[in-house]
C-alpha cells in the first residue's frame, strides 16, 4: 500500500501541511480522529490529528509542527513522496451532543484539528464561536478557513500584531462575563493552554472537551504509552480518547509524560540537522 | 557412546557473551546431534507425546524419520499439523506439553522434541528461502474471506483457507505483519528473519496482506461483509496491557511489557539512533511478573545495557509460569529474582521520573483456584528498590474494539469473544480464535485455533452454497 503525498507546503514558520492519498482512511474518517504516520522504515510512529479529509478525492490532510526528527523528516517530504505507513482513522470522533452554542478554541497548531470539528457543528446548525490564538501575525494559518465555518471568530496574538493582544482565555473569560450562551467549549492546543481553558470554565460548570496529544506508539490500545489520568482513572488516549472531559484531566501528568524523551528528541534532531548540513 | 536417558542439549552462546547481544541463545543441533537425540526415542506404539501436543503433531513419525535421516519426510510430517515449526520449535513450552508425556521421564530426560522440531524446520529454511524467489501463486478462488490479525492464529487460518482455495486477505493493524512474533517475542528467542520467511511464504501462496488497518476503526466487520467477504476470522490477539492501579504507575519510565517490547522488537529501539524510536532501560531496571513476557523484558533490558535487572515476582521461582529454559537462561545471565515480593507504589523525582519502587514481602498461603499457593502480604514488610525504569508484565486483557463495533459479536465477562465448538462467534459467518478467545495463551494454541476455525469456515461456506 502506498501513502503518497499529493500536496505539500508550509503554512507558517515551522508549520507544515500535507495531503495524503489514502482511500481506506478517508472513507471512514471523522472530525476529531487521528492518524499514526511512519515517515520511513526506520522512523517513529507519530500520532497526528486529522486536519481535513476529502472522501471524493480519497485524501486525508495533516498539519504538523516541526518539532523532532520525525516531523522534520516529514517536512522535508515533497509532493510525490510516500509515507512508509499511515494508520487510521483512529480514536473516537467528536460527537454533537445537542449543543446550540459551541465555542471552539484553537491554539497554534491546534487550529488545524479544530477546523473540521467546527465545520461539523456548523453544518449541523450549531452556533459556532471560534477563538484562535497565535504567537504573532506571521504564524497565522487557516483563520480564513475557520472563519467560513464560524458564526463569530476572534483572533488573539501574544504580541498583538493581529486581533486581540493576549490569550484565548482572555476572550473566553470575557464571553463568560458577558453571559454569552455557551453549551460546550472544545479546546485543542498546547497542554498548558488546554489546562488554562479548563481552569476558566470549571468554576462556571461549562462543559469543556480537550483533545490530548499524548506520546503514543501503537495507537491501537495494546501498548499503553499514551496513558493519561482522567477523573482519577488511567485511560488510553488512543482508545478512550483523544477527547476527554477537560475538568477531569490530570494535565500535570500529561505534561510530565510529554517530557519523557526530551533529551533523546534533542539528540536525534541535532543529528538529523547535522546530516542536512553536510 | 550416548546414554539413552541423558538428553543431548543444543550448544548455547555463553551467558557472559550473549547478555551483550541480541543473537539467539541456543545454536541448534548438528545433524549428528539430531540423529543421536532422535535415536533416544523409543517409538512407543501409543506415542503419549502426541497427546501432549495442542495440535497433535505426529511426533513419533517425525522423529522416526530423523532416525533414518529422512529429514524432508520429517519436516513434512510436522507441516501436516503445524505450519510454523521454526517458531514452535523455539517458543513452545515443551516441558509442560509433549515432552512432559515422554516415557523416558521415568528414567531420565525426555526426548528433546522441541530441539528436533527446530532442527528439521531450520534445515528446510534454505529450500523455503529459495522458493521465495519464484513468482507468487495467483489464487483462482472467487469466494473472498478475511482474516483479522497476522499473528499465529491468523497465519495458520489464512494458510489453510488458501489451501481450501479461497481468496484470502489478512488485515494487520501494525505496519509489519507477524503479530506477537514480531512485536512481542525478542530476537534472541525468535530471529525476525524467520518470521519474515513465514510471512513471505504465506504471501507467496497467494494470500493477500494489507497492513495499517485497524478493524473497528478503518472499517467494521459489517462493512467487510457488505464488501463481499463471505466469512471473517478474528485473531486480533490479547490487546490491552494490564496495570495494577498503584500510586505513581504513570510516572515517566514506567512501561507496560507490550510497550517496552514493541519499542525494541518492532521499532528496533535497540538499534537507536540508527532507528528513531528510543527506549529507556535505566541503570536499574525492575520487571514485575513471572511469565515468559516478563523474562523477555528482563533479558531485553540486560542486553540493552541495564546494570541491574530485577524480576519482582509475588510467588517463588517454582510457581513461575515461564518456560523452564527461559528461567534458566535468565538466571544464568544474571537476572536478579526477587521472589515473594510485590510492588505497592512507585516514587519519582520532581520531574516525574521513576526513582524507586515501594515493595512488600509476601508469603505463600493456602492454594487458590489455580492450585498454586496464594501469595499473602506480610504486614509491615515495606521496603524500597532503587529503579529508574520499571516494566509491568502482568498480562493483558482483550482489546474491546472489534466487539464494541460489531454489535452481534458477544463477549464473555472477561471481555474475550464467545465462540462455539467450531470457533464461530455469535455473528453468523464470523469466527474467532487465539488470545482474543482464550485470553493470553501460547503460540501453538493460537495456531491450533486458527486451523480449527479455517476448517469450520470451509464447512460453513460449503453448507451455505448448497
Amino acid at each position: 500500500m502506498m501513502y503518497k503525498i499529493i500536496e505539500k507546503y508550509s503554512l507558517a514558520p515551522q508549520i507544515e501541511y500535507a495531503r495524503i492519498k489514502a482511500p481506506m482512511i478517508s472513507k471512514n474518517a471523522e472530525p476529531g480522529q487521528f492518524l499514526i504516520v511512519v515517515a520511513c522504515e526506520k522512523s517513529e510512529r507519530i500520532p497526528l490529528t486529522i486536519a481535513d479529509f476529502d472522501r471524493e478525492e480519497e485524501s486525508v490532510s495533516i498539519v504538523f509542527q516541526k518539532m523532532g526528527k520525525g516531523t522534520h523528516k516529514i517536512a522535508d517530504f515533497k509532493a510525490g513522496d510516500s509515507f512508509h505507513a499511515v494508520l487510521g482513522p483512529q480514536g473516537n470522533p467528536t460527537e454533537i451532543e445537542g449543543e446550540k452554542h459551541i465555542v471552539m478554541i484553537g491554539g497554534g497548531i491546534g487550529v488545524a484539528p479544530v477546523y473540521p470539528i467546527a465545520r461539523k457543528f456548523h453544518e449541523n446548525g450549531v452556533h459556532v464561536t471560534s477563538i484562535i490564538g497565535y504567537r504573532g501575525k506571521d504564524f497565522l494559518f487557516w483563520d480564513d478557513k475557520l472563519k467560513a465555518v464560524s458564526d463569530e471568530m476572534i483572533i488573539t496574538t501574544n504580541d498583538g500584531s493581529v486581533g486581540h493582544k493576549g490569550f484565548v482565555t482572555d476572550v473566553l473569560k470575557q464571553m463568560i462575563e458577558d453571559k454569552k450562551p455557551i453549551d460546550r467549549v472544545i479546546a485543542i492546543g498546547p497542554p498548558i493552554m488546554m489546562k488554562a481553558v479548563a481552569d476558566v470554565t470549571r468554576p462556571h460548570g461549562i462543559a469543556t472537551t480537550v483533545s490530548l496529544n499524548s506520546l503514543m506508539v501503537c495507537g491501537m490500545g495494546m501498548c499503553g504509552a499514551c496513558r493519561v489520568t482522567v477523573g482519577g482513572e488511567t485511560k488510553f488516549t488512543c482508545m478512550d480518547g483523544p477527547e476527554f472531559d477537560a475538568h477531569k484531566v490530570d494535565f500535570e501528568e500529561l505534561m510530565q509524560r510529554l517530557g519523557m524523551y526530551k533529551s533523546e528528541e534533542k539528540d536525534m534532531l541535532d543529528e538529523y540537522q547535522g546530516e542536512d548540513n553536510e | 557412546m550416548s546414554d539413552r536417558f541423558k538428553a543431548i542439549h543444543m550448544k548455547e552462546q555463553p551467558a557472559e557473551e550473549r547478555k551483550k547481544n541480541f543473537l539467539e541463545v541456543p545454536c541448534g543441533y548438528t545433524e549428528e546431534e539430531a540423529v543421536l537425540e532422535a535415536n533416544r526415542c523409543l517409538q512407543c506404539k501409543n506415542a503419549p507425546c502426541i497427546e501432549g501436543c495442542p495440535v497433535s503433531i505426529d511426533i513419533r513419525s517425525f522423529i522416526g524419520h530423523i532416525q533414518k535421516r529422512e529429514f524432508d519426510k520429517a519436516v513434512n510430517k510436522i507441516y501436516e499439523a503445524d505450519i510454523l515449526p521454526c517458531v514452535t520449535g523455539r517458543v513452545c513450552p515443551q516441558e509442560s506439553q509433549c515432552q512432559a508425556k515422554c516415557v523416558l521421564n521415568n528414567k531420565g530426560d525426555a526426548v528433546s522434541i522441541g530441539s528436533l522440531e527446530r532442527y528439521v524446520a531450520d534445515r528446510d529454511l534454505e529450500r523455503r528461502r529459495e522458493a521465495l524467489k519464484g513468482e507468487p501463486v495467483k489464487i483462482s478462488g472467487k469466494t473472498k474471506v478475511a482474516v483479522i490479525g497476522s499473528g499465529p492464529a491468523g497465519i495458520a487460518c489464512a494458510a489453510d483457507l488458501g489451501k481450501y482455495g479461497y481468496d484470502v486477505t489478512i488485515f494487520e493493524a501494525f505496519h509489519k505483519a507477524g503479530g506477537v512474533l514480531v512485536y512481542g517475542i525478542p530476537e534472541f528467542r525468535l530471529p525476525k528473519d524467520i518470521v519474515d520467511v513465514e510471512i513471505r511464504s504465506l504471501v507467496q501462496t497467494g494470500v493477500k496482506l494489507v497492513t495499517n488497518v485497524l478493524t473497528g476503526r478503518s472499517f467494521t466487520i459489517d462493512e467487510l461483509m457488505a464488501e463481499g467477504y463471505k466469512a471473517v476470522f478474528v485473531g486480533s490477539g490479547a490487546g490491552l496491557p494490564q496495570f495494577m492501579k498503584l500510586p505513581g504507575e504513570n510516572l515517566n519510565n514506567v512501561y507496560s511489557a507490550n510497550e517496552f517490547l514493541t519499542r525494541v522488537n518492532l521499532m528496533k529501539a535497540h538499534r537507536y539512533p540508527e532507528y528513531d524510536t528510543p527506549v529507556k532501560y535505566g541503570k536499574n531496571c525492575a520487571v514485575i511478573g513471572g511469565g515468559n513476557v516478563a523474562l523477555d523484558v528482563a533479558r531485553t533490558a540486560l542486553r540493552l545495557g541495564s546494570e541491574n535487572v530485577y524480576l519482582i515476582y509475588r510467588r517463588t521461582q517454582e510457581e513461575m509460569p515461564a518456560r523452564l529454559e527461559e528461567v534458566r537462561h535468565a538466571l544464568e545471565e544474571g537476572i536478579q529474582l526477587l521472589a515473594l515480593t510485590n510492588p505497592v507504589a512507585y516514587h519519582g523525582d520532581e520531574a516525574g521520573f521513576l526513582q524507586k519502587i515501594e515493595c512488600v514481602k509476601m508469603e505463600l498461603g493456602e492454594p487458590d483456584e489455580s492450585g498454586r499457593r496464594r501469595p499473602v502480604l506480610v504486614e509491615g514488610s515495606n521496603f524500597f528498590i532503587e529503579a529508574d525504569v520499571c516494566v509491568v508484565s502482568i498480562g493483558s486483557t482483550p482489546n474491546p474494539l472489534i466487539a464494541m463495533t460489531s454489535p452481534l459479536i458477544e463477549t464473555t465477562k472477561w471481555g474475550t469473544i464467545k465462540v462455539d465448538e467450531k470457533g464461530m462467534t455469535t455473528m453468523p459467518g464470523v469466527f474467532a480464535g487465539g488470545d482474543i478467545v482464550t485470553g493470553a495463551a501460547t503460540v501453538i494454541t493460537a495456531m491450533g485455533a486458527g486451523r480449527t476455525a479455517a476448517a469450520s469456515m470451509h464447512e460453513y461456506l460449503q453448507n451455505k452454497k448448497d
